[in-house]
């Protein structure tokens, strides 16, 4: 168990000495790995604070009904009676005029102005939700109720918001799919770095195995080196992603706040970068071990 | 300790390295293999170490019989042999002392029980003060007393020798063989394949001639 414990160490510290020397490609290397990661994880990034913000806001469409201030209690009873024979119409909430003045007064904190205007300005009004899964209904019932007899004026709220949370479901999506192409290319850059690696140390290789090397103790570093440079192209995509994340947040800080008070695009979770360091560090050693696989066997003692 | 029993080797195009070669060398023996370039010295020797498969015959070395031995098991066959070459093979970006550590660490010895038997190979091999040295300041004579001390450090068992003295003038040539006579006297068996048997006349070997890849004496 010590030996092998000292095995694995001393892979480990080879595979140490391996990113270091030399220094420069490991570090364009980590560069591209990490470029690679950072793409995605904006991508998921945007789409996750996008869900938040669509949360914050009332994503649920309503369609107002104002009607006319001369309207009667039959002519308004009318109007209810329409709707609720609608099928767009799931539910249906009347707001009377006194009611909306009110919630103006506190609400909005004009209550000085209002008290200021004599009379109540504002009309009765139905609010109607649409039914789950009917996303056009509502369209549909706001045209016909345009023609309504004392509708004076009919508008759909929170589409746009609809729409954002369907842009966001895109969005992860397409995170998800960037993800796994770019996966594929980091696998890719890794197997070809070991490539590299091994063809520079063929003659290492081959005495290696004239001394008695098995191929595990040949392919361990090797395979550390594909961890290490996945892990550390993880950590510099992260990197990226938080330097880019702070420089958003200071340059849309004031657009941000007046999108329903979010005080800013979040970070990458603990448990996202976890994930992607992991990832990153599983898909180096996977990269890695393919290349050792299939160029270990080429270098036979001469 | 090593057994040669009918050993063919023949290359793809037909041509016969060794043709049912027979022979033995016992523990603590020092055998040369002479002949002409393409006697089929060099062949034998990558035969024995499992570095190539004989067409026919059997070699057997220490009770194992190498010629049908599963690719698993050759790495530890290898570590019962010490390796000289004489190209060297040195690592030429490696200090001396890394080059003759190497067979520790593919055996998994600590890094202070390494360190102490690589100091007390090289000072064998009259080469302690060189320990940090690249190989590349070293001269021919040097080089090659550092790849007997990679091959002597582990104290294998068999030494097999490819061409020891090849290149070296006969100051070095004369230091080499006292070498591998002091290992020989102290148990080791030494295979040696040579076109210079005059060299190792202080040692006296037992010599097996071959010729056109066939025994002749």
């Amino acid at each position: 168990m010590t030996r092998w414990l000292a095995n694995h160490a001393r892979a480990l510290r080879d595979a140490l000495d391996r990113l270091r020397h030399p220094l420069i490609p490991t570090a364009l290397s980590v560069i591209v790995i990490g470029s690679a990661l950072a793409l995605p994880l904006l991508l998921h990034l945007a789409a996750r604070n996008l869900a938040t913000l669509s949360g914050q806001l009332d994503a649920e469409p309503q369609l107002t009904l104002f009607l006319d201030t001369n309207a009667t209690e039959t002519e308004t009873e009318a109007v209810a009676r329409l709707l609720a024979r609608h099928p767009a119409a799931s539910t249906v909430r009347f707001v009377t005029r006194a009611e909306a003045l009110a919630d103006l007064r506190t609400s909005a904190g004009l209550g000085g102005s209002v008290d200021d205007l004599g009379r109540n300005p504002l009309p009765d009004a139905f609010v109607v939700t649409g039914r789950e899964g009917d996303p056009t209904g509502l369209e549909t019932l706001r045209d016909e109720a345009a023609s309504w007899r004392k509708v004076e004026h009919a508008q759909l709220d929170a589409l746009w918001a609809r729409k954002l949370a369907a842009t966001v479901r895109v969005g992860r999506v397409a995170a998800l799919l960037l993800a796994s192409l770019l996966g594929i290319a980091l696998t890719a850059v890794t197997f070809n770095t070991i490539r590299l690696q091994i063809l520079g140390r063929r003659d290492e290789i081959e005495l290696s195995k004239l001394i008695g090397a098995t191929d595990a103790f040949i392919r361990r570093p090797f395979l550390y080196f594909g961890l290490l440079l996945g892990a550390g192209g993880g950590l510099a995509g992260l990197g990226m992603v938080a330097l880019a994340v702070a420089t958003l947040n200071r340059q849309l800080s004031g657009a941000l706040l007046l999108l329903g008070g979010v005080g800013g695009f979040s970070g990458p979770a603990i448990s996202d970068a976890a994930a992607v360091v992991g990832v990153a560090a599983g898909l180096g050693w996977f990269g890695a071990a393919l290349s050792v696989g299939r160029h270990l066997r080429r270098f036979e003692p001469s | 300790m090593i057994t040669i029993d009918h050993v063919s080797k023949r290359y793809p195009g037909g041509r016969d390295a060794l043709r049912q070669v027979s022979f033995t060398v016992a523990k603590g023996e020092m055998v040369l293999l002479t002949g002409h370039s393409g006697a089929g010295k060099t062949t034998l020797l990558r035969l024995v170490a499992a570095i190539e498969r004989p067409t026919a015959g059997t070699i057997t070395v220490g009770g194992q019989n190498v010629s049908r031995m599963g690719n698993r098991g050759i790495p530890y066959l290898r570590r019962n042999f010490g390796l000289v070459f004489q190209d060297h093979k040195l690592l030429h970006d490696r200090s001396v002392f890394e080059n003759v550590v190497l067979p520790l660490r593919v055996t998994g010895f600590t890094a202070r029980e390494a360190a102490s038997r690589v100091r007390a190979a090289l000072d064998k091999v009259g080469l302690l003060a060189r320990e940090r040295d690249n190989p590349v300041t070293l001269s021919g004579g040097e080089r090659q007393r550092v790849c007997i001390a990679r091959a002597i450090v582990h104290r294998p068992a068999i030494l097999l020798a490819d061409e020891p003295t090849g290149n070296l003038d006969a100051d070095n040539a004369r230091n080499i063989v006292a070498l591998l006579d002091v290992f020989r006297q102290v148990g080791a068996t030494i295979l040696v394949a040579t076109h210079d048997a005059e060299a190792f006349s202080a040692a006296a070997p037992r010599v097996i001639t071959l010729s056109a890849g066939a025994f002749v004496a």
